[in-house]
């Protein structure tokens, strides 16, 4: 968030206040939906719907992600790459059907 | 000795130097955490049975523990402009209110951690309690590291404000950085374990 004198600051603060009743939000949301008990499917992305908005809520304007330089939306690009390929590749391994 | 690029930008990267350090070390994080929960996934995938986290654990204290993190997300980021702003004792008040909200945070894992040891439940019991330990037992640490840094920043490391301000507050938004990504592993952690 560009600037930092002082006005540019009282802003990022009403930001900062809005982001948060967001997140509060979002956290009563998810828990009542968990509790009407969905199918596992519909839970899963749901529930991940709401986990990814609240981690880009927190990470753009908290972490200051929004603003930020070249070279560390590059080194994410590589780590989200890098993750998931951590996270699916072993999923993989279902469909080696050897010797059933 | 004069450590380069502590309050200036480094020419070739735009940035001060402990900034692109700690998201490099949080790109670390991110894949020590995903190794963790891959290993979740391909776990539950593979299991013939698999509870419900509401069945076995104790949602309404999980929901209290996210928003006591979410709050101190607030205060921490609040800390960091009150130092942009100039006003130090607004500072103390923030920070010293993050390593507060980080405390209960921890207490009431301990209290959560209590309730199973009572019931005997530990990680051998069963595959879904074994990565429970695991992930809120690794989480749980990184928010008392970052109680200890932020403390560290709050007491006798907060001297430096009055020599050198402008480095002093950078330290701080890098402690926060940290922070933030330690309530973003729990806003993934807490659907994941409790919910689903």
């Amino acid at each position: 968030m560009g600037g930092t004198s002082v006005g540019e600051i009282k802003k990022h603060v009403k930001i900062y206040v809005m982001v948060f009743i967001a997140l509060l939000a979002l956290t009563l949301i998810t828990v009542t939906i968990s509790s009407l008990r969905l199918g596992i499917a519909a839970a899963v992305i749901v529930a991940l719907i709401i986990a990814v908005m609240k981690g880009s809520l927190v990470a753009s304007y908290f972490m200051h992600l929004i603003t930020e330089k070249k070279v560390v939306y590059l080194a994410l690009i590589l780590t989200a790459v890098f993750l998931l390929a951590l996270l699916f590749l072993p999923l993989t391994t279902y469909y080696d059907r050897i010797g059933k | 000795m004069q450590i380069p690029h502590t309050t200036t930008a480094r020419p070739e990267t735009g940035l001060v130097n402990a900034k692109l350090g700690i998201w490099l070390f949080l790109a670390s994080e991110v894949m020590l955490f995903g190794a963790l929960f891959s290993s979740y996934i391909l776990l539950r995938v593979g299991a013939p049975v698999w509870p419900h986290g509401a069945e076995h654990l104790n949602v309404p204290l999980a929901t209290l523990n996210t928003i006591v993190l979410i709050t101190s997300s607030v205060t921490m980021v609040m800390s960091w402009a009150s130092l942009m702003m100039k006003n130090f004792d607004r500072y103390k008040l923030f920070m010293g209110l993050t390593i507060l909200l980080g405390l209960v945070f921890l207490f009431v894992k301990g209290f959560e951690y209590g309730g199973k040891f009572s019931h005997g439940l530990f990680p051998r019991e069963s595959t879904f309690f074994a990565i429970y330990f695991t992930l809120t037992g690794l989480h749980g640490l990184h928010v008392l590291g970052g109680i200890i840094v932020n403390s560290y920043f709050w007491g006798s490391g907060s001297k430096m404000w009055k020599t050198e301000p402008e480095r002093f507050t950078n330290r701080v938004e890098v402690a926060g950085l940290y922070w933030h990504f330690v309530d973003l592993i729990w806003i993934f952690l807490f659907p994941t374990i409790y919910l689903l």
